[in-house]
């Protein structure tokens, strides 16, 4: 775990902590498993072909879980998440499998936010972020905002 | 527009759903979006911690206790819209997830059993290309054993008519 941040810290537009992600068939069907969505369309390409997708698609809740890590690892474990959102802009396709552990080369997501406020409000306090993913070509794919209340020095 | 027997169900809610939170679908649940925070699944670690025992990632609300068989989804979409919409001609293969906005107010943790309750919110429809569209705006909040208000949540759902999922544009 990274050093605890701290309220006094945070600039206005600083960057959050990016977070790298590589999502492939085998994960998809692990998360569909601990999520409970069995919809085909994420781990059987021949029903994928049938589909307006065509091919395989990220489930978006498995994005947003991603961003809530992206806001967990950062906010750290004095750190509380707030509020979250986020909306889907694109569909996101996973790599497939070269062997039993490991991914075909292919694309990698990175998941980035910026602080845009930082206030106190009932003696906590709050900063709040705008949070996206970017796919392989630098394209956002899914977007949101996060709210979290961090530890102050004093 | 938007059809009679769709429209009457703006502002009914759904029956309560309770959720078991245990360690191991926690555990697996981390795994499957690959965070290894300790929070989640080192009880000696968590011990030690501000949480004192095992929590669950945000967004993670436990496992439903009851759920249809043969469901594919276990999505929080009340059974009376999802029947109202096929019959509509709006099939369940047809739902696209419009995204989510959480508030949180307590941990979930390991141990809990939250019960769910979901209102629809509001219903909108709009024609589009290739057939119509429902929106869906869906609100649910969770509580745990003690009654406590541990989140809530205001989801959007996308309803199609006809050709599932409709084909982004893509450039490759």
């Amino acid at each position: 775990m990274p050093e605890q941040l701290y309220w006094e810290d945070i600039e206005m537009g600083a960057e959050i902590t990016p977070l790298v992600k590589i999502a492939t068939t085998q994960m998809l069907v692990k998360w569909a498993g601990a999520s409970g969505d069995f919809n085909p369309v994420h781990y059987d390409s021949a029903y994928a072909a049938t589909t307006g997708t065509g091919q395989i698609i990220i489930h978006g809740a498995l994005k947003r879980q991603w961003l809530i890590q992206l806001m967990t690892d950062w906010m750290g474990e004095q750190g509380t998440l707030k509020k979250f959102s986020c909306q889907y802009g694109a569909m996101d396709y996973p790599r497939h499998m070269k062997t039993m552990t490991e991914p075909l080369s292919g694309e990698t997501w990175h998941c980035k936010g910026k602080v845009t406020k930082k206030y106190i409000e009932d003696n906590q306090h709050f900063v709040d972020c705008k949070i996206w993913l970017e796919n392989g070509k630098g394209e956002m794919t899914t977007s949101g905002k996060a709210t979290v209340i961090l530890p102050a020095r004093n | 527009m938007l059809p009679e027997e769709i429209k009457k169900l703006i502002g009914t809610s759904g029956s309560i759903r309770m959720y078991e939170v245990e360690k191991g679908p926690i555990r697996r649940f981390a795994e499957a979006v690959d965070d290894p925070n300790p929070l989640y699944q080192d009880e000696k670690y968590v011990g030690k911690s501000r949480y004192g025992s095992i929590i669950a990632p945000p967004g993670f609300f436990g496992w439903p206790i009851k759920q249809a068989r043969g469901s594919a989804l276990a999505i929080d979409i009340p059974p009376e819209l999802v029947s109202a919409l096929e019959q509509a001609g709006y099939p369940k293969s047809a739902v696209l997830d419009g995204g989510m906005e959480w508030e949180f107010y307590l941990p979930v943790r390991a141990g809990d059993t939250l019960s769910a309750t979901t209102t629809i919110r509001n219903l909108r429809s709009r024609t589009t290309d290739t057939g119509s569209v429902i929106f869906s705006f869906l609100e649910t909040t969770y509580h745990n054993q003690t009654g406590a208000l541990v989140a809530t949540q205001q989801a959007m759902y996308i309803h199609q008519s006809g050709t599932p999922l409709q084909k982004e544009p893509t450039d490759a």
